[in-house]
């Protein structure tokens, strides 16, 4: 039983299925199918931030380029949907009945071959992962077995980016343009713009979601986990140690790409058109920006970086639009600057040991509080007290 | 050229940085089972050397031979996995990890991405961390966070880590940098004990540590060696008491 708990703490399972139960349970109770819908999107956004604690976080590598992978994989399952919408019946106005409209638009006079597949859904689901995941790591393994890194391996996932928005927008006639693809409607004859539809697919995101988290635990708690971590302190000793370093680090950007680009699909199933606004490089920081407030060595916490963030995106844009970005560039510094683990990291190090703090009176009910209450474990590490949040700092005296 | 007994067979090893030769044209044998030191005075190339066998710098021209296998082409990870490992002369460990989790790492097994996926940590991976960790003096400090421990320890873990691997060469830059005169004792005893089975480089410029452990002593002075033989013929050697015993 005891080995069972410690397991249960080692593995985070506890707060995985805190998570769960938020998402789950109580945001569908609380909240009108709008605003779930809106929290749906926001946890496609979750997908990248997860991916960047597994690449940034554990491996070292900061891309700034997640949206390449987030959008393809949206892309690829507008496709499919794309494709549906057009069906002769539907687009019998268009001189060329049976093509997306853009493709009628343009002067388009047949379906190019490379959109045949996306005729089927096991192909374009497929697709959905695998063509991020190849392109991430044709980009990786070129970039990292000539050991590029660092910050000019972050340029480099920059240029990809600029490269894939400009090419998108520039092929109207095959990929809809800066409009993207838009006017989705049905998954095999499913309307997913109805309600119940929004709230199956809700429900399929954040159990995709959930499981993604898991699976990154279950790689953490692995031998490949220590190596990441090994590797962004010492990547000579893991090289000299036998280990092929720049295919870990390849593993952990195709990683990254797989998990952003079930996101990005998720995004267009609830959200119902993808667009090159997704895939360029602004989107790309923003998402970087939800893992460092999330915390970015925690897979829960990239998740609660993702909403906060969010909801004060969609707050803030509406009264004040302009103020946003420098708001959003504020946070992200003062984040970096002053709490480089995150939300996560402030719980780690204020919450927590105030829980512990407030649990140990109990065994001894008379004493009065120690001037000095020990730390709850040997690798808690005391912060600053000045840094308390508000309602922590109170209690904590 | 033709095999050789040799563990290790450096032959006109050259490698220059933009003209300048770090090691110009240096022929090295080192038995089985030999106990090797390598001194001479700082930028004598001695770390450079150890960087060409270990293939972190590629050579421009030589052959280094290891069981008669040609190195110097070699990924780094490949010449590791031949059996060559190599201590950095500053400590190199992993400092969040924790000493078991560090010898743990370098278990020679799990070494490509699906393999340390399925790594498991078995009976046989946690007696050998206990064994290597006993041999190094931090069996009591496995929980331990490595980047707590003295730099003495740090040393050792390294030497740990490498031991791990039972790599047939080991190369160690400076190991007793930076120790106590206790610590020295204690290494050296180690470096007496590893060296069964297997061969061992050594680079130091402690003179009596030298003498302690020492089969046989290689100096080196501008990327070329100076002189080679017994610790006594070396110490008595004029060029070498010129260029670096005499100051
Ligand atoms: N990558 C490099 N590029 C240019 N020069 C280098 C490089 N590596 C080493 N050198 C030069 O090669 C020479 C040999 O350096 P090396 O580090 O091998 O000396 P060493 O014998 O280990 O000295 P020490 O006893 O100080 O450790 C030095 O002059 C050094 O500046
Ligand atoms: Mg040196």
């Amino acid at each position: 039983m005891d080995a069972f708990k410690s397991w249960i703490a080692r593995s985070g399972t506890g707060s995985i299925l805190l998570l769960a139960l938020l998402i789950v349970v109580v945001f569908p109770l609380t909240m009108d199918i709008f605003r779930l819908n809106l929290v749906g999107k926001y946890l496609t956004y979750a997908f990248v931030a997860v991916g960047l604690v597994m690449l940034w976080g554990y491996g070292g590598i900061l891309s700034l380029g997640q949206g390449v992978f987030f959008g393809l994989g949206g892309y690829m399952m507008a496709m499919f949907l794309k494709l549906e919408a057009s069906d002769p019946e539907a687009t019998k106005i268009q001189s060329t009945p049976g093509i997306p409209d853009f493709m009628d638009w343009n002067q388009l006079t047949e379906l190019p071959l490379w959109w045949e597949p996306f005729r089927h859904l096991p192909l374009a689901l497929i697709a959905v992962v695998a063509v991020p995941m190849v392109l991430a790591f044709i980009i990786s393994f070129a970039m990292f077995k000539r050991r590029v890194g660092g910050v000019y391996f972050a340029i480099i996932t920059q240029a990809v980016a600029l490269i894939l928005t400009v090419l998108i927008i520039g092929q109207q006639g095959y990929t809809g343009g800066v409009n993207g693809i838009t006017d989705l409607r049905t998954l095999l004859g499913w309307d997913i713009r109805s309600d119940s539809a929004k709230y199956v697919l809700y429900f399929v995101n954040a159990g995709l979601l959930i499981g993604v988290i898991a699976l990154c635990r279950w790689i953490q708690m692995s031998k490949l986990g220590t190596l990441l971590l090994a590797m962004r302190d010492k990547e000579d000793r893991v090289r000299f140690s036998g280990y092929d370093v720049a295919m870990f680090k390849v593993f952990a950007f195709v990683l990254a790409a797989g998990i952003s680009a079930i996101g990005g699909a998720m995004f267009t199933l609830q959200v119902g058109f993808m667009s090159p606004s997704f895939v360029g490089i602004v989107p790309s920081i923003e998402m970087v920006i939800f893992a460092a407030v999330g915390g970015r060595m925690s897979l829960v916490g990239a998740v609660y970086g993702a909403l906060l963030v969010n909801f004060g995106k969609t707050y803030f844009s509406e009264s004040a639009p302009d103020l946003w970005l420098f708001l959003m560039a504020a946070l992200f510094i003062g984040v970096v600057l002053a709490f480089p683990n995150g939300l996560a990291g402030l719980y780690e190090s204020h919450v927590k040991p105030w829980f512990a703090r407030r649990k140990a009176p109990k065994a001894a009910p008379a004493a009065v509080e120690p001037p000095a209450a020990p730390p709850p474990s040997p690798s808690q590490k005391s912060a600053p007290p000045a840094a308390l949040p508000g309602g922590v700092q109170g209690q904590s005296a | 050229m033709s095999n050789t007994d040799f563990v290790l067979a450096i032959e006109d090893l050259t490698v220059s940085f933009d003209g300048f030769k770090a090691i110009d044209a240096l022929t090295l044998y080192v038995d089985r089972g030999e106990l090797r030191v390598i001194i001479g005075p700082n930028g004598a190339g001695k770390t450079t050397l150890l960087d060409l066998i270990c293939g972190k710098t590629k050579a421009s021209a030589g052959s280094i031979k290891f069981k008669n296998q040609e190195m110097t082409r070699l990924a780094e990870h490949k010449i590791v996995r031949a059996g060559v490992g190599r201590k950095f002369q500053t400590p190199s460990i992993y400092e969040n990890l924790s000493v078991f989790k560090n010898l743990e790492v370098s278990f020679p097994r799990g070494r490509s991405v699906l393999g340390a996926l399925g790594f498991r940590c078995t009976d046989e991976v946690k007696e050998r961390v206990q064994s290597v960790a006993t041999e190094i003096g931090l069996a009591d400090a496995l929980d331990t966070e490595a980047g707590l421990l003295s730099h003495g320890q740090k040393q050792w873990l390294e030497i740990g880590m490498l031991l791990m691997q039972e790599p047939e060469l080991l190369m160690l830059d400076e190991p007793i940098a930076g120790m106590s005169v206790r610590e020295r004792e204690l290494t050296a005893d180690l470096l007496q004990r590893i060296c069964k089975g297997r061969s061992v480089i050594v680079i130091e410029h402690d003179m009596d540590f030298v003498k302690r452990i020492a089969h046989k002593v290689t100096v080196m002075h501008q990327g070329k060696i100076l002189a080679e033989g017994s610790m006594e013929k070396v110490q008595a050697d004029p060029k070498v008491i010129d260029v670096y015993l005499g100051h």
